[in-house]
């Protein structure tokens, strides 16, 4: 078959230009993880020696603990607060028909479409106005605005995937709505809970401009990253930004790993779950 | 009663609704409130003052309209960069790569998930006098590229850079819609590569394609982080005249001004183009 025009030159030139656009992608991450073994105090290359002291330095210190904890508390509760919100919002936007469905689509995705940095002041108009002193908790907050319509939109795309008929079959079976949302409902979304999850995770564990206007005292690894780059440079800015990125890719590493470990059983069990395929 | 179990049996506002409230007092809220205080006076903290229109006077008069100037052909100029440079790689993740589609979207999403200031500081490295770019060609050539930071180009190359994924992956599912059979009918009645392009596949992926531009525009539109990080003093965009007013001059009506006729250029924008896009057609295709 003549697949429209494209030839074997343009394919591989296709293949380059993809390449080199990934590694386009990827040129400043090893740029800072270069930049976190070099012995000396501000980055020269090239690298006269290298060093793992910074390493040490980061680990060792107080104030990082501090960091990492505040990120991971703010962007755990994101995850789950998220989730929940995101799982029926995703219902309601790919499942149900309803009359309000339409306009609901596009206002519920209107938070990804808007700058954050203005959201974040806004917010940070918003909770001084309502007299709630900005912490971490606030951030939290936040962070959830820009996300939950993110993992909705991660979630539709599995729900739109659904076969109405499995639930329909349950309620004629006799289950109760509670049966059906935990048995039937819940075991189809399972894929685009687990996406939904990681991204937001990794999205609030990331995040800087909504960080910066709601955090008040409290600083995340972001806002403490980005405070250091531009004032009191030190090497444990390259060194802590390559911790948090391994942080994130052995996380994406883990799940993958999970997902393959599943893929088999859950493929059998989509097999036995839609007849149409 | 009546009206709770119709709800139950159908309850697409029942689970619309956590959301749907959440967003109303987190997103909707916020915004009309700084639109309350885009029409009060300058320096006030309350909104019980009689409204003016002093802060849109002011927006003129003061000259913002070149931050809102520089920020519209800086996220221009990046929705037209990145036309060319996903656009190949876009057909190819949709038609070409077969299975390794999967992978190519992998690599390209993963850098989403680290924070945007890390990446932006990998390119300061890059581009620093004496950096990765400066330091190479200084010892392999003699030439010297320490000027290169701080420049209105390096603000561009972060804009591109940070958001290429938002650009492509609308711009995938836009060249998967575009049936093989309609493009091969075209050839066969005679059309050129050129003609297929324009005529038919362009017009058929315009729906993600649009998506992604929009996307693209307005978060460009809205960004910080490149213009401070990579761009030094070079430009102030719109959103750094947003935040200073809001910080450090503790002006909130005037951040509140900028806020507004952004928010409003941007939504404009995207309710044009969306009225025209089924968003199901899109997002649940398959």
């Amino acid at each position: 078959m003549k697949t429209a025009g494209s030839s074997h030159i343009a394919r591989k030139l296709i293949w380059i230009w993809t390449y080199a656009v990934i590694v386009f992608l990827y040129i400043p991450m090893f740029a800072v993880i270069l930049a976190s073994f070099s012995t000396q105090r501000y980055f020269r290359f090239p690298i006269q020696s290298f060093t793992t002291k910074w390493y040490t330095k980061t680990l060792e210190s107080l104030s990082v603990r501090d960091l990492l904890w505040t990120s991971i508390s703010v962007a755990a509760l994101v995850t789950v607060f998220s989730v929940l919100l995101a799982f029926f919002g995703a219902l309601a936007f790919a499942r149900y028909d309803w009359k309000g469905r339409k306009l609901y689509q596009r206002l519920v995705l209107l938070p990804i479409f808007f700058p954050q940095a203005v959201l974040g002041l806004a917010l940070l108009l918003w909770f001084s106005a309502l007299g709630i002193t900005t912490s971490w908790q606030t951030a939290v907050f936040a962070h959830m605005i820009w996300i939950v319509p993110i993992v909705i939109l991660i979630m539709s795309i599995q729900a739109y995937s659904f076969d109405p008929a499995l639930e329909e079959a349950a309620f004629d079976l006799g289950a109760t709505r509670w049966q059906v949302l935990r048995e039937v409902t819940l075991p189809i979304l399972a894929p685009g809970v687990i996406s939904g999850s990681i991204f937001a995770f990794l999205l609030s564990w990331g995040n800087f401009p909504l960080s910066l206007f709601s955090t008040g005292a409290d600083q995340t690894v972001p806002e403490w990253l980005y405070a250091k780059m531009v004032s009191g440079y030190t090497p444990m800015v390259p060194t802590l930004g390559s911790l948090t990125m391994s942080g994130a890719v052995l996380m994406l590493l883990l799940v993958y790993l999970f997902w393959l470990a599943t893929g088999r059983r859950r493929r059998q069990a989509q097999n036995s779950v839609s007849s149409d395929d | 009663m009546s009206k709770l179990a119709g709800w139950l049996k159908n309850p697409g506002v029942l689970a619309a609704a956590p959301a749907s409230i959440f967003l109303l007092v987190g997103f909707a809220g916020p915004l009309l409130m700084v639109l309350g205080y885009s029409f009060m006076p300058s320096k006030t903290f309350a909104l019980n003052s009689v409204p003016t229109l002093e802060n849109y006077l002011s927006v003129v008069s003061d000259s913002y309209y070149i931050s809102f100037f520089w920020s519209l052909f800086l996220a221009a100029l990046t929705v037209i960069l990145l036309f060319p440079i996903c656009y190949p790689i876009a057909y190819g993740m949709a038609k070409l790569f077969g299975k390794w589609a999967n992978l190519v979207t992998a690599f390209v999403a993963i850098p989403l998930l680290i924070s945007e200031n890390i990446r932006l500081f990998g390119w300061v490295l890059v581009f620093l006098k004496g950096g990765i770019l400066d330091g190479t060609l200084q010892s392999l050539l003699g030439v010297s590229a320490s000027g290169l930071l701080y420049t209105v180009p390096a603000i561009v190359l972060g804009l591109v850079y940070v958001y290429l994924p938002f650009m492509l992956f609308p711009m995938v599912i836009g060249i998967s819609m575009v049936p093989d059979s309609l493009k091969e009918a075209a050839f066969d009645l005679g059309a050129s590569r050129w003609q297929v392009f324009r005529e038919v596949e362009l017009p058929l992926a315009m729906p993600g394609i649009l998506i992604g531009a929009i996307l693209t525009f307005i978060l460009a539109m809205g960004s910080l982080a490149e213009s401070k990080i990579l761009g030094g003093q070079a430009v102030v965009m719109i959103a750094d005249d947003i935040e200073s007013a809001f910080t450090f001059a503790q002006n909130w009506p005037k951040g509140s001004v900028l806020s507004v006729m952004l928010i409003a250029l941007s939504g404009l924008i995207v309710f044009v183009l969306f009225r025209r896009i089924d968003l199901d057609q899109i997002i649940g295709r398959r």
